[in-house]
């Protein structure tokens, strides 16, 4: 037995046969032919790739849908293009070989498209590079890689879009790269396939050739090539666990979230980026009840455009097919400090310039984020929600800014849809003028842990006062209540959107107190609805 | 030669798929077509170099016809622009 790490990006266990998918290795000796020669070839190779694709594209249609299968359309048709043929024709006539030829001109052309200023056609270099890549193979005389029948683990270095797409999915019980990231396509698929899989695993490739089973451990990121007998128990009880609470959460799949006495609560997931809307939809979500925005503007060091931001929300709203999707407006300041933004340095960042603070004093930050959520509106059901909210005047300037935004939009011809707007209840303050904001706000959701920091004088971040941190106490039950009350009066809604969404000791109470919206981590959400149906209230 | 306008209206702009189809329409025509946005000129029968455009929803775009079946081929192109973009 050998074992090692890996960075899971999905939780569960699999065990069975190991596959390695090793990306075809060229032989460069390849006779080289006289121009002529090289061209004819190419243009068989072409063929032939085009044909691959063509299979490729009908399945690729029936297991991941229509628009999925775009992708290999557009590396057809990129096979068709005249500037590609013209510029290996080019090459070749020179004295360059087929395969040679096919790869240099994919790569210049992928790189043209790397360069420029749109995230979408920048996304496309990559299929360039796999369409002609495919011809290179044809031409090297790689075969396409051959997949054992039955269920298998995958390991490889790594995995580009097109080799992900094509693999049968129904058969694979775990991916195992040596390379990717949390954000990498394996990952996307692993999370979408509900497959346990780890990315950047210390694992040789050679030595997973060799083995008879591979096991791997989503919860604990390891990785086990010919298991010992106690391990390998160890991992068929884990993974038995796993099956029968995942089986049983599925019934409720697709259930309405309504309590034995006819309340209806609607359970949203949180995120953090735009792919995570996949999730949300797989975990069930209703909707988006947080989406947080500051990824968009952390680790980089400009801000983003509003066509980033755009296409971002856009995104979202179109994965969750219509369902609410609450977008917080920028949350950040000087404890997540990016550098481009020039803040000062602040002695007390929580209680600094952050949140509505800062957008209400930079416009340049602000605007371009508000327009692109009433831009993408044209897509979904978005809402726009404020953060550090203390004030009604916060308030109210925001959303003067907001709709003179709107009204610009819409002279310019830009389709905007109805974008309610509301507060995210987290500082003391608002939630004792919740009956105030009401009257201005479209909803409430309360952010549970800053509003605890908050209402307690409990720093989060200070491990020793820790036990001081209760978010259980009755001053911050009787002002969720309160914020609950204030809502219903008004005729708004209100939710949570906090940790606390998720905590199943207090399911019932934000019921009974009349919330009527949950979110929380989409892998919850299932655990949550089954607490709701069978809850007393 | 004949030239025609034509602001594009499908949300996504002139993204890989549509600018397939249009270099499939343009390539039914025996005459010379160009695209333009106010960015760049691309010749609409090849692929890469209408999707550099990047052309998105709201921009204008200049269509150029230019041969023996120019007629046809404005009158073809912007029916296919209405129905596609």
């Amino acid at each position: 037995m050998k074992q090692g790490t890996g960075l899971s990006v999905y939780s569960g266990v699999a065990i069975g046969p190991a596959v390695v998918y090793r990306k075809t290795r060229h032989t460069a000796q390849a006779v080289r032919g006289t121009p002529e020669e090289e061209q004819k070839k190419f243009e068989q190779a072409c063929g032939t790739a085009k044909e691959q694709l063509s299979r490729l594209y009908e399945q690729a249609k029936q297991t991941v849908g229509e628009e999925h299968a775009a992708i290999i359309e557009v590396q057809m048709l990129m096979l068709e293009d005249l500037d590609y043929l013209e510029g290996v024709a080019e090459e070749i006539a020179a004295g360059e070989a087929a395969a040679e030829a096919a790869l240099n001109c994919g790569e210049m052309m992928a790189q043209m498209f790397a360069s420029l200023d749109d995230e979408y056609m920048k996304a496309r270099s990559a299929d360039i590079r796999d369409a002609s890549r495919r011809v290179s193979d044809i031409l090297s005389g790689a075969e396409e890689f051959q997949l054992p029948e039955g269920s298998f683990l995958l390991a490889a270095e790594d995995l580009s879009p097109s080799e992900t797409i094509q693999l049968p999915r129904e058969r694979i019980l775990a991916f195992v790269t040596r390379q990717g990231s949390s954000s990498s396509h394996t990952a996307i698929l692993a999370r979408t396939l509900n497959i346990p899989s780890l990315v950047q695993a210390d694992i040789d490739l050679d030595e997973v050739e060799a083995c008879q089973i591979l096991a791997v451990d989503g919860f604990t990121g390891q990785w086990f090539t010919d298991p010992d007998t106690e391990t390998l128990e160890a991992l068929l009880e884990k993974q038995a666990q796993a099956a029968a609470s995942r089986e049983a959460l599925e019934a409720y799949r697709g259930k309405a979230s309504v309590t034995p006495l006819g309340k209806k609560v609607l359970l949203c997931g949180n995120i953090g980026s735009p792919e995570d809307a996949v999730f949300a939809m797989k975990g069930d979500a209703e909707g988006i009840g947080l989406m947080r925005s500051e990824f968009l503007y952390l680790g980089r060091d400009s801000l983003p455009t509003e066509e980033e931001l755009f296409n971002a929300y856009r995104q979202v709203a179109q994965t969750m097919e219509g369902r609410p999707v609450v977008v917080r407006t920028l949350d950040i300041g000087a404890d997540k400090q990016a550098d481009y933004l020039n803040l000062e340095k602040e002695e007390n960042p929580a209680l600094g310039l952050r949140g509505l603070r800062l957008c209400l004093e930079r416009e340049d930050i602000f605007r371009p984020q508000i327009r692109a959520i009433y831009r993408a509106s044209a897509y979904g059901k978005l809402h726009i929600m404020f953060p550090m909210v203390a004030s009604v005047w916060e308030l109210s300037k925001a959303k003067q800014m907001c709709n003179q935004i709107r009204r610009e939009l819409i002279r310019d011809g830009y389709a905007v849809g109805d974008v309610p707007i509301g507060v995210m209840v987290e500082t003391p303050a608002a939630a004792v003028i919740a009956d105030e904001l009401a009257k201005e706000a479209d909803f409430f959701s309360v952010g549970t842990n800053d509003l605890t920091q908050y209402t307690l004088a409990v720093d989060r971040q200070n491990a020793h006062i820790g036990d001081f941190y209760d978010p259980y106490h009755p001053a911050l039950m009787r002002l969720l209540a309160w914020i609950a009350k204030c809502a219903k009066e008004a005729g708004i809604w209100a939710g949570i959107c906090g940790e606390l969404g998720a905590d199943p000791k207090l399911t019932e109470k934000f019921i009974e107190m009349g919330y009527t919206e949950l979110s929380m981590a989409p892998g919850k959400i299932l655990e949550t609805r089954k607490l709701i149906c069978e809850s007393k209230v | 030669m004949k030239t025609f306008t034509y602001v594009i209206t499908d949300p996504l702009g002139l993204h890989a798929r549509p600018a397939g189809l249009l270099v499939k329409a343009a390539a039914g025509y025996s005459s010379a077509v160009t695209v333009s946005t106010d960015a760049g000129k691309a010749d609409a029968k090849r692929i890469m170099a209408v999707m550099r455009l990047a052309a998105k929803q709201g921009m204008t775009l200049t269509v150029t016809c230019e041969g023996a079946d120019e007629e046809a081929a404005a009158a073809g192109l912007l029916e296919f622009m209405e129905k596609n973009l």
